[in-house]
């Protein structure tokens, strides 16, 4: 397959977009929808080099228990974490609707063999996760080898066969240009990913929403020519809910109400979800709470 | 796109809950008088008419009505001040006053957002981003200018040119205010205004500002009323210049006016703008940019871009854009926060408006609209778009001054340059793609005052705007928005 960069995007015109989306005012029972949507989207992650069994415990129980004061809230959709740790993972959730994700395919940075990529792809699946987040080899894609890309895409949704959905890290940060950022999703696209990613989160800039409405073009598209949905998902840097609900606003207003479920748009974030709640909080009690309300994990 | 696909859906989910802007900043007086002479005076004519706000038709105010004494007292008080100081004042001086104008605007920016949406019907959005900040920049721009006319025009010596008649449009009130008054006291002239019938209030909270910014007496006078009042200015005998913003038919009759006269003109009228995508531009921003281009101000924007050309090979596309990107578009309450298309200015324009709609259907155009609830009381009208259109059609040819577009397609760029060019307008354009040299090619190509590449509806106080063919003539903004106000050797 021969691929060239069809599709082109207008810097401005895109930043355009967004200061109107940032101009959109949720208010009340709206917000409050917004919110717990929010929640529903989050996929709870650590991904450090200290991480540890009891840590990820830890996480399982708070993306399992959000806040028990609040009975009618949401769980998150997923917790995220390296492969060593999808076994901890797994058995801390299995009696919870709340899917294992894990980071594969020697992340954050993707410089490994297909081999070992393919190796670690398994050994996670073995283990017990549900989704798959691999990352794309950004120096060949940077070296025009396109389709050395979109095989390494197409052999790791190969080895996670249908029942485990991929999502695939573009690293947008190490993308460069916005015409890249939507060539990159169309590759990730044709090439089997049941998700596109920006972010592994230890690149500055991570997810922005300028990028994320780049993505969200070309999966519409994509609807519009084959009929099959991709889900969505910006990682890293959505910190506090007013971003986190422009995130949802920009899906509004793309994609539609079809999106708009954790089936198909995900938040990439470890510590959003302490911020939703304590707006939730705020517009059920009409005050702030102190952070030290809310369970640190 | 396979037919079996289904169109997206945008309104179940997530539906925006009331966001209403807060008006406590905003104090009315129930009668508004006549400003002349720095006075707030009640008309001889002793009438006054009702501003309307149309999202809802209830009366915001009383407005006094000039009649032909009022507006002589307003040139005289012109006439006298220019004559007595205002000529004679220090460019540096005039500057200060126009400085301390443009301040006070950005003090009460949100005052006149409110208002303006109020009295206009624009969504809160726009006036508060856009019309008020503008109108500030404005002033702030040409005081800027007022000491330094010698530099624009070196060894040519500019002098202004005396009392100016300035008549502007109801669609971008205060900012058309700002865009008449600031040049021209930049340049050292005096002025008589006169807003729209439908939308005084802005106007004359400008008045109150002037007299807070302590503008000498008479400088600029600001008088309100029907058409008729603004014929009385074109037609006294001691204007200098008449600057006016509105209809290619009214313009076209001040010049027939003014044609025996020495006094001098600058005419911004209507538009019939082309937006033309081609195969290779930035897709999903064009739709952006024709959106914003038809749709901002609910279409009364003099250079929106009515025409839609459509390079074939992507019109399908295009037009499956267009229309996902309107489901998102909010009709309502324009002090809602979210609103982006508000209440159509006046029944007059309303019925305009429809009119043409009817047109459009009986010349066999096919029509798309976006299906919502419009409020029971106002004048509304849900975007709109008409496809199937020729050239002959009166819906392509004639101004509508409404959120009404109009697509066709085309094949080749010498093709979209004739097409686009096939009109007696001329005032703006604008233009899609990614390939440079195109749009080199079309802007020097293309008949028109203003085009923007790969955006639309860009303004800025240094860029001159105006229009060619019966868009007008003269321009405003920018230093070329200065020679229309002086006398250059």
């Amino acid at each position: 397959m021969q691929f060239t960069i069809n599709n082109k995007v207008d810097k401005v015109g895109i930043e355009d977009r967004i200061a109107r989306i940032t101009k959109r005012s949720l208010k009340s029972e709206s917000k409050l929808a917004g919110l717990k949507m929010v929640l529903s989207m989050i996929d709870l992650t650590t991904l450090e080099g200290m991480d540890t069994d009891k840590k990820v415990q830890q996480l399982c129980y708070k993306a399992t228990h959000i806040h028990n004061e609040l009975p009618d809230l949401p769980n998150v959709a997923a917790v995220c974490v390296y492969p060593t740790m999808v076994k901890t993972a797994s058995n801390a959730l299995k009696d919870f609707d709340v899917k294992v994700a894990s980071v594969a395919t020697a992340f954050p940075s993707g410089s490994s063999s297909l081999k070992i990529k393919i190796q670690e792809t398994k050994e996670a699946i073995f283990n017990g996760a549900d989704e798959v987040d691999m990352v794309i080899s950004r120096g060949k894609f940077h070296s025009g080898e396109y389709n050395y890309v979109f095989d390494e895409i197409a052999t790791i949704k190969e080895t996670c066969g249908s029942d485990v959905r991929l999502k695939v890290i573009l690293e947008t940060g190490e993308l460069g240009d916005y015409d890249h950022i939507r060539f990159a999703s169309e590759i990730a696209i044709n090439a089997g990913a049941d998700f596109i990613k920006t972010s592994t989160g230890k690149i500055k800039p991570a997810a922005t929403l300028p990028i994320t409405l780049v993505m969200l073009e070309a999966i519409k598209d994509h609807y519009y020519n084959t009929g099959k949905m991709i889900g969505m998902k910006p990682a890293g840097g959505i910190s506090n809910s007013k971003l986190a609900l422009q995130y949802l606003l920009l899906v509004k207003e793309t994609l539609g109400d079809l999106w708009l479920d954790n089936h198909w748009f995900r938040f990439g974030a470890s510590s959003l979800a302490n911020d939703v709640l304590m707006q939730i909080l705020k517009l059920k009690k009409g005050y702030y709470q102190s952070n030290n309300y809310f369970s640190k994990d | 796109m396979s037919s079996k696909i289904k169109p997206l859906k945008y309104h179940e989910k997530l539906n925006f809950s009331p966001s209403l802007e807060n008006t406590d900043s905003l104090s009315l007086k129930k009668e508004y008088q006549l400003f002349i002479n720095g006075r707030f005076q009640k008309p001889l004519s002793n009438k006054y008419f009702a501003s309307i706000n149309p999202a809802n038709e209830n009366k915001i105010a009383m407005v006094a009505q000039a009649n032909e004494k009022d507006v002589d007292l307003a040139v005289k008080a012109a006439r006298n001040s220019y004559e007595s100081h205002w000529s004679k004042t220090p460019p540096k001086e005039r500057a200060k006053y126009i400085y301390r104008i443009a301040r006070i605007i950005q003090e009460k920016a949100k005052e006149l957002a409110i208002l303006e949406t109020l009295d206009g019907g624009k969504p809160i959005r726009e006036s508060r981003d856009i019309d008020i900040p503008l109108a500030a920049a404005h002033f702030f721009y040409y005081a800027g200018w007022a000491d330094k006319l010698d530099y624009a025009f070196p060894n040519r010596n500019p002098k202004p040119l005396g009392v100016v008649g300035q008549i502007i449009p109801w669609n971008f009130p205060l900012m058309m205010a700002a865009w008449k008054i600031a040049p021209a006291l930049a340049t050292g002239n005096t002025v008589v205004l006169k807003p729209a019938e439908s939308t005084s209030l802005t106007a004359l909270k400008l008045a109150e500002i002037i007299q807070e910014a302590d503008l000498p007496d008479g400088v600029v006078n600001i008088i309100t009323g029907p058409g008729s009042t603004g014929e009385m200015i074109v037609n006294h005998p001691d204007i200098d210049k008449i600057a006016f913003t509105g209809s290619t038919e009214v313009g076209k009759t001040i010049m027939r006016s003014i044609s025996s006269t020495s006094k001098k003109s600058t005419m911004e009228l209507g538009g019939k703008a082309a937006n033309i995508i081609f195969e290779d531009a930035p897709l999903d921003q064009a739709v952006e940019g024709v959106i914003n281009g038809i749709y901002f101000n609910q279409g009364h924007v003099c250079c929106a871009g009515s025409r839609l050309f459509v390079q074939e090979s992507v019109y399908e596309l295009i037009l499956r854009k267009l229309k996902d990107r309107m489901q998102s578009l909010v009709v309502g309450d324009p002090l809602d926060k979210n609103t982006d298309i508000g209440a159509i200015n006046s029944k007059q324009q309303l019925s305009t408006i429809n009119n043409y709609i009817d047109i459009g259907k009986k010349e066999g155009a096919d029509i798309f609209q976006l299906s919502c609830d419009l409020p029971a009381k106002g004048y509304w009208c849900p975007p709109t778009l008409f496809t199937n259109v020729s050239q002959s059609h009166r819906i392509a040819k004639e101004e509508i001054f409404g959120p009404v577009l109009a697509v066709q397609t085309f094949r080749t760029t010498e093709e979209v340059i004739t097409k686009a060019n096939n009109t007696p307008f001329g005032l703006s354009a604008g233009v899609w793609t990614d390939k440079g040299s195109k749009v080199f090619n079309l802007t020097s190509k293309l008949r028109a005052g203003v085009i923007w590449a790969n955006t639309y509806n860009k303004f800025d106080p240094t860029s001159p705007f105006g229009g060619y063919k019966e868009s007008g003539h003269g321009r405003e903004g920018g230093l070329h928005g200065l020679s229309p106000y002086l006398n250059i050797e």
